[in-house]
C-alpha cells in the first residue's frame, strides 16, 4: 500500500469524522448456538460451558457496565431461537434500555417484524457479518445448523433496514477466504444497501480471525499491512461510513491505525456471557486489548480525539 | 449603517455561528467558541450526555450563548418533533434547529419533512431554523411554518466545497425578507464566508472547517472576520452584477406583432 492512500484515508476520516471516536462495550447474555461454525469458539461443536443470563442477571451486567459510565452497547447472543427466542432478546433490550441510551444487537439473522419488534423496543442498530462471501469456502466452514444457508443470512441486513433501524454494521471474519474477493464483495453489498436503504447508517467491521482449540483447518494469515490497507481502502470507497475495531486487536495496533480510518471501538470489554461480575466461563474469542473504558480514554484524548460516550438518544420508536 | 441582526426578536452582534461537532476536545470547543466572539452555537441532542459530569458538552458553552439544539438523527419529521420537544423537557430551551436527514451518504436535508415538521414545532411555541435544501418554494413554505430563520446549505455537509448552491442561495436573498437567511454547511474556508455576506447572507455556520483545523480557534476567528468583511463589502455595493433573467421572448416581440 502506498502512504499516499494511507494519507488520503486519514485526511478524509478527518474530514468526515473529525477527532470524535466513538466508544461501546459488548454484553454478552447467551451463548447457546445452534451453527457448527468450525471457527469459533461458540460452536455447537465444542464442549463448553453454557449459560444463558436471567433478567435480573442481565440487568446486573448492565448496572456494572453503566458505572463504568459506558452509554453504547452491543448485546449479544449465541445464534440458536429456541434458546435466545426474540421475546428474550426483547426483554434484555427492555431492560438495557433503563441503563443505556444507545443499543445495538448482534444475534442470528430474523425476520422483517422480528427485527421490528426490537426496534419498537429501543434496539436501533444491528451487526450481522457474512463472514465470507465465498460460497464454497461458506459451504465448507459451516457444516450445519441455519447458518449453513448462505442466502438466508445474505438476505437480513436488508430485513433490518426495512424494519427501521438506524444502524447496520456489515462485516467479514479475516483469513476464511480470499481476503481482496471478499472486500470486494462486501462493498458491493454496502453499495446495493445504502442505494436502497439511504436512511440507514453503516458501518463495517473487520475482525481477524484468532484460532480456537481444536480448529485444524488452513486459514489465511493477515497482516498488521493488510489490516491498514483494508481500512484505508474502505474509508477511500466509502468516506461517510463508519469504521469499527474491537478488543480482539492489541492495544498498540488498536493505537496505531485509529487514524486511518477507525471511528468506533470497543472499550473495557468482556466476551464472555456475564462476565462483567464473574471472571467465569469462556469468551467468544480472546481479548488482546484488555484496557480499561478509562484507559481508553486517556488514550484517545492523548492523541487529540475526543472520546465519544454519547452518541444517541432513544426517542422512543415507532 | 448595518441593520440589525435579529432572530425571533434576539439581536445578535456576531453574523458567525457555530458548530460543535469534531472537535478534538472539549476545552477547545470552549476555546474556540470565546476567541471567534460567536453568540450562538448548535449543539446535536444526541451528544449531550444525560448525566452532568465533566463529559457534558453544556458545560463547555459558555451561559451567555445561544443554544440551538439541533435534531441530528431524526429520518423525518415525527423524529425532529419528538427531539425538539425532549429537548425542551431536558432544559435545553426552545431554540431547535431542525435537521431531517434521511440520506446518510450525501447528509441532504429532506425539505418536505423540515417543512411539516417547522409546522407543528413552530406553533408549539419553538423557535425554529431550519436547516434546508436551497429551494424557493421549501423557503416560502417554511417562512410561512413559522420559521425564524432559514439555513440554506452551501454544498454538502462536511464538504468544505463552498457555494455551489450559489445561485439559489441568491434566490433566496432576493426573495426571502422576512427572515434572515443563514448559509449552513459546506463553508471550508474564509473566503467562502465572505462570498456568501458579500451575495447578501445574513449569516454563516461553520462546523467541520473550524473543528477539523490544525488550530480550530485561529480558523473560527479567521472565518468570523470574513463575514464581518462580507458583510461590510455587501453594505458598500462593491460588486456590480446583474442577477436578472433575461426573457427569451422579449416583451418587445409583442410590440412588433401589434
Amino acid at each position: 500500500m502506498t502512504n499516499d492512500l494511507a494519507t488520503r484515508a486519514k485526511k478524509l476520516t478527518r474530514q468526515y469524522f473529525g477527532r470524535a471516536i466513538s466508544l461501546y462495550a459488548p454484553l454478552y447474555i447467551s451463548n447457546y448456538c445452534d451453527n457448527h461454525c468450525l471457527y469459533c469458539g461458540f460452536s455447537r461443536r465444542h464442549d463448553i460451558s453454557r449459560k444463558k443470563l436471567s433478567a435480573q442477571e442481565i440487568e446486573k451486567e448492565c448496572q456494572t457496565l453503566a458505572k463504568t459510565g459506558l452509554q453504547n452497547i452491543l448485546i449479544l447472543t449465541g445464534e440458536s431461537r429456541l434458546q435466545s427466542p426474540v421475546s428474550y432478546i426483547k426483554e434484555a433490550v427492555l431492560v438495557a434500555g433503563k441503563y443505556f441510551p444507545n443499543i445495538s444487537l448482534e444475534i442470528y439473522p430474523l425476520e422483517t417484524k422480528e427485527y421490528c419488534e426490537l426496534f419498537l423496543a429501543g434496539a436501533d442498530g444491528v451487526t450481522i457479518y457474512q463472514e465470507t462471501y465465498d460460497r464454497e469456502v461458506y459451504k465448507q466452514l459451516h457444516p450445519a445448523g441455519k447458518k449453513r444457508d448462505y442466502d438466508y443470512r445474505y438476505q437480513a441486513p436488508e430485513k433490518i433496514a426495512q424494519a427501521g433501524m438506524r444502524h447496520l454494521s456489515l462485516g467479514i471474519l479475516l483469513g476464511l477466504a480470499d481476503w481482496r474477493e471478499d472486500l470486494k464483495a462486501l462493498f458491493e453489498h454496502l453499495r446495493y444497501l445504502e442505494k436502497k436503504y439511504p436512511g440507514v447508517e453503516y458501518s463495517l467491521s473487520f475482525p481477524r480471525l484468532q484460532k480456537v482449540a481444536g480448529d485444524t483447518n488452513d486459514y489465511q494469515p493477515i497482516s498488521d499491512q493488510v489490516m491498514l490497507s483494508i481500512i484505508a481502502t474502505t474509508r477511500l470507497m466509502f468516506p461517510r461510513v463508519g469504521i469499527n475495531l474491537s478488543t480482539r486487536e492489541s492495544a498498540q495496533f488498536r493505537d496505531q491505525i485509529l487514524e486511518f480510518g477507525v471511528t468506533k471501538l470497543s472499550a473495557g470489554s468482556s466476551t464472555r456471557v456475564g462476565g462483567y461480575n464473574d471472571n467465569e466461563g469462556t469468551g467468544q474469542f480472546t481479548i488482546n486489548d484488555e484496557r480499561s473504558l478509562v484507559e481508553v480514554k486517556e488514550m484517545l484524548t492523548k492523541k487529540g480525539y475526543d472520546p465519544v460516550i454519547t452518541d444517541w438518544r432513544q426517542i422512543g420508536n415507532e | 449603517m448595518d441593520k440589525p441582526f435579529i432572530i425571533a426578536g434576539k439581536e445578535l452582534k456576531s453574523r458567525f455561528l457555530l458548530g460543535t461537532g469534531k472537535f478534538g476536545s472539549k476545552e477547545i470547543l470552549r476555546d474556540t467558541i470565546i476567541q471567534s466572539g460567536t453568540e450562538a452555537v448548535t449543539v446535536a441532542l444526541r451528544r449531550i450526555d444525560l448525566n452532568l459530569n465533566e463529559e457534558n458538552i453544556l458545560f463547555y458553552i459558555p451561559k451567555d450563548i445561544i443554544l440551538l439544539t439541533n435534531t441530528s438523527g431524526a429520518r423525518n419529521a415525527k423524529e425532529a418533533i419528538r427531539i425538539a420537544r425532549l429537548a425542551r423537557e431536558a432544559g435545553y430551551g426552545n431554540w431547535i434547529k431542525i435537521e431531517v436527514i434521511n440520506d446518510c451518504k450525501y447528509l441532504l436535508p429532506d425539505n418536505a419533512e423540515t417543512i411539516k415538521a417547522t409546522e407543528v414545532l413552530a406553533g408549539e411555541g419553538f423557535i425554529i431554523l431550519p436547516y434546508m435544501h436551497p429551494d424557493l418554494y421549501a423557503a416560502r413554505a417554511l417562512v410561512k411554518a413559522g420559521a425564524a430563520a432559514v439555513m440554506p446549505l452551501g454544498s454538502l455537509i462536511g464538504s468544505n466545497l463552498g457555494l455551489e448552491m450559489k445561485m439559489m442561495i441568491k434566490i433566496l436573498i432576493n426573495e426571502i425578507d422576512e427572515v434572515p437567511i443563514i448559509v449552513d454547511a459546506g463553508i471550508g474556508v474564509p473566503v467562502h464566508a465572505a462570498q456568501a455576506m458579500e451575495l447578501g447572507a445574513d449569516a454563516i455556520l461553520v462546523n467541520t472547517a473550524v473543528a477539523t483545523a490544525a488550530d480550530p480557534a485561529k480558523t473560527a476567528k479567521a472565518f468570523a472576520e470574513a463575514v464581518i468583511s462580507g458583510r461590510a463589502a455587501y453594505l458598500s455595493k462593491t460588486a456590480n452584477q446583474s442577477f436578472m433573467a433575461s426573457a427569451s421572448s422579449p416583451l418587445t416581440g409583442y410590440l412588433h406583432d401589434q
